[in-house]
């Protein structure tokens, strides 16, 4: 196609809209404004790049953000200048710090404006510049393709994130020939994908040698689709694992070798075997405060660790550890396999029989039960149900809080890329936009957002957007009339002082659903829970359904580790 | 400890702030930060004296070696190295004052590269404490103003930092 198009000559916004189609880019999600006309008009004499017009343009990155984590493909979103894009940088930060895959696109005043305090300007690379992978400003319409190529190239290799792409009005007005470069080179950019062999060889030493070995992955392995390979490298072993946040369905939570997510509402076994194994094999993931709670803490215990990660500042940032991988999750993966298969398994591996005792006897504690009496309605029941009724085959978004923890406590996820929260920045509000994204991303899949009244709120405007492209997503609200999570601190560490987190004039959600054109329902009785949600699900399948679920007010997340505190000192829910 | 961290990198807009911005963005200490095309107008050459643990030092080496339009980072103070600064002084120059100063600046082989009436404007290349003890053997109050660039660096022998 590029080859075709060369020697002709287009407009700025014209080889913008050919530079998405070369990149098999099927939707973007924006807002237009005075800045992007051009490129509007350019949207509008073709079919093939279709726009999703969002209603604010935080939602626009939020959407474009949910679409690449749910499907490998690259979300994009346009914008216009100034305001338009200081709403946009929460998504955009959003996406860095979970480092997914993204390219906005942005308007500019024209060149001859820029730095004037032109009407909607603002220094987009400037505001932007620490929540992206890299920026670029376009000055010249010569420049306009290369540019674009290398901000599809930077957002998807090594560790991906957001690319901004900075366009001034003149230059998508401008015209000069187009030719898509097929393939790219950047040389101060060489991210590394294959791993050291000596240190591979190293590691499956220790992983062999280990008495209570423990697997910890995050986002990277779903990021890098290695999720069969951590399988298969699993299973083989046969040693426990755990999956963070970031990184639930890597491995299948249904498994018995899956011990519950790690962290500050991480399963008791999880965590305990996190602080008192000899050998931990991390891949694709962090170390961050929100895992392993104090690092000082998490030092006491000696283990030896094993990092995989593409980047190398991941490694020994926060935890020292003894053998670095740097390289591509999936890469590393492979050659870890083909390493144990020519060493050989089963005479050299350890017999670890004793730690799985010691873990199924933490196991036995049941740390997540709760009571659900005939007349509360309690959030985990809802996300329990949730997931019977979709046969725990649905794509669930989630916002921030109590809600978003229940959610990645009880619904058991089996596959990657199903489970699409902001586990880094932790933005209220994504779990709507996220959901449309993911329907569009996934024609046809089941789509539910878990949320709260309080999180809803934050980009209720989508409704409208919702129903604009009959997007039938199933909204799960679980409505305490709390700000849950501040509460549940507030409770716990602040004196039951609930100051500014009961949430006063809610809105009645069933009409607001109805008014919007959607289905609303309340639930307010156990008994009614499973029955709305197969409602939801069957008779409205092809409709937004919004399910204010009245939930107990005062339920918490269990376990939970305090702040600044260590892996295994855990509040159970029996000690409250 | 004390680092000198030499980075390699593409000449574009926007690549010191990225640098700057990194250091302030993680609270990373600067103490002086020079920067100019190389031979190759396409390259830059930035020098960043900074101060950390290891562990900090470490973590700006990778955080810096991140960033998109950077192609090298070498941490000096690791091996051989040479650390050079240039100073402009203005001081005042006049009476007894007069030939005492151009005296201390032959000391310090200084060099007086303007010349007025009442004042002189000597330059002078070291490493930052031969600039500091100049600043302390003259008076004081004869000092008018002073220009520092922040330090460059560069390994000795065959350490080499190119593309």
């Amino acid at each position: 196609m590029a080859k075709e198009a060369k020697d002709k000559v287009l407009t700025g916004a014209e080889i913008l809209i050919r530079c998405l189609q070369e990149e098999k880019v099927e939707h973007v999600f924006g807002y237009p404004g005075g800045s992007v006309l051009y490129i509007y008009d350019a949207l509008s004499q073709q079919d093939k790049v279709k726009h999703i017009l969002v209603r604010h343009e935080q939602a626009a990155v939020h959407a474009a953000d949910a679409y690449s984590r749910s499907s490998n493909k690259i979300g994009v979103c346009l914008v216009t200048s100034g305001p338009g894009v200081t709403n946009a940088v929460t998504g955009i930060a959003t996406a860095y710090m979970d480092s997914i895959p993204l390219v906005a696109i942005t308007g500019q005043v024209p060149t001859a404006a820029i730095g004037q305090d032109a009407f909607q300007e603002c220094d987009t690379v400037g505001i932007t510049r620490p929540c992206v992978k890299h920026n670029f400003l376009v000055k010249d319409v010569k420049d306009l393709a290369l540019t674009l190529k290398k901000a599809f190239y930077l957002a998807r290799t090594g560790r991906p994130g957001p690319v901004l792409v900075d366009i001034p009005k003149d230059v998508s007005a401008q015209s000069c020939a187009f030719d898509y470069p097929e393939s790219i080179s950047i040389r101060s950019y060489n991210p590394i994908v294959k791993g050291h062999s000596g240190q591979i060889k190293k590691a499956v030493q220790l992983l062999q040698d280990a008495k209570r070995p423990m697997v910890y992955t995050g986002g990277g392995v779903i990021l890098s689709n290695a999720s069969e390979r951590l399988t298969t490298l699993t299973r083989k072993l046969g040693y426990p694992i755990t999956n963070t946040l970031m990184g639930l369905g890597a491995y299948p939570a249904s498994d018995k070798q899956f011990l519950g997510m790690p962290g500050m509402h991480g399963t008791y076994e999880t965590n305990m075997a996190m602080q008192h194994c000899d050998v931990l094999l991390a891949i694709g993931a962090r170390f961050d405060d929100r895992v392993i709670g104090n690092p000082t803490h998490f030092a006491q215990n000696k283990r030896k660790i094993i990092h995989v990660d593409i980047d190398p500042s991941s490694i020994s940032k926060r935890v020292k550890v003894d053998v670095p991988i740097v390289g591509d999750v999936a890469d590393v993966l492979a050659d870890m396999l083909a390493q144990i298969d020519s060493v050989g398994l089963s005479k050299k591996t350890q017999d670890i029989s004793a730690w799985w005792k010691q873990i199924e006897d933490w196991r036995s504690r049941d740390c997540l039960k709760y009571p659900q009496g005939p007349d509360l309605i309690m959030p985990q029941f809802v996300v329990q149900k949730l997931f019977e009724v979709t046969k725990g085959d649905a794509f669930i978004t989630s916002d921030v809080g109590q809600h978003q923890m229940f959610a990645a406590q009880f619904y058991g996820f089996d596959k990657p890329r199903r489970w699409i929260n902001s586990g880094g920045l932790g933005t209220m509000g994504v779990g709507l936009p996220y959901a449309m994204g993911v329907c569009l991303a996934n024609p046809g899949a089941q789509v539910a957002c878990v949320t709260g009244e309080a999180s809803i709120q934050m980009c209720i405007q989508e409704m409208s957007t919702a129903k604009q492209y009959r997007l039938p997503l199933k909204i799960v609200n679980l409505n305490n009339r709390y700000l849950g999570m501040v509460r549940q601190w507030q409770q716990m560490f602040h004196g039951n002082r609930y100051a500014e987190s009961y949430v006063d004039a809610l809105p009645d959600f069933v009409k607001l659903a109805e008014a919007y054109g959607h289905v609303g329902m309340q639930i307010t009785r156990p008994q009614d829970v499973a029955p709305a949600l197969h409602e939801a699900f069957t008779t409205y399948k092809d409709q937004l359904v919004f399910m204010d679920f009245i939930t107990d007010q005062e339920a918490n997340v269990f376990p939970m580790i305090e702040n600044g505190k260590g892996l295994s000192e855990m509040i159970m829910s029996e000690d409250l | 400890m004390r680092h000198i961290i030499s980075i390699l990198l593409e000449n574009e807009s926007g690549a010191l702030s990225r640098v700057s911005g990194l250091f302030s963005a993680r609270a990373y200490n600067i103490e002086s930060l020079t920067v100019a095309p190389t031979e190759d107008p396409s390259l830059s050459r930035m020098t960043i004296v900074s101060i950390g643990s290891n562990d900090i030092i470490e973590q700006i080496t990778k955080q810096l070696n991140k960033l998109v339009e950077v192609i090298k980072v070498v941490d000096l103070s690791e091996a051989a190295h040479i650390e050079r600064e240039l100073m402009l002084v203005k001081v005042r120059a006049t009476g007894k004052d007069r030939e005492e100063m151009k005296r201390i600046a032959d000391i310090f082989r200084g060099r007086i590269i303007d010349v007025t009436d009442s004042a002189y404007v000597i330059e002078l290349t070291g490493n930052g404490a031969k600039l500091d003890a100049f600043i302390e053997a003259i008076d004081r109050t004869l000092i008018l103003e002073t220009v520092r660039t922040g330090v460059s660096g560069i390994g000795r022998g065959d350490r080499i930092l190119k593309v």
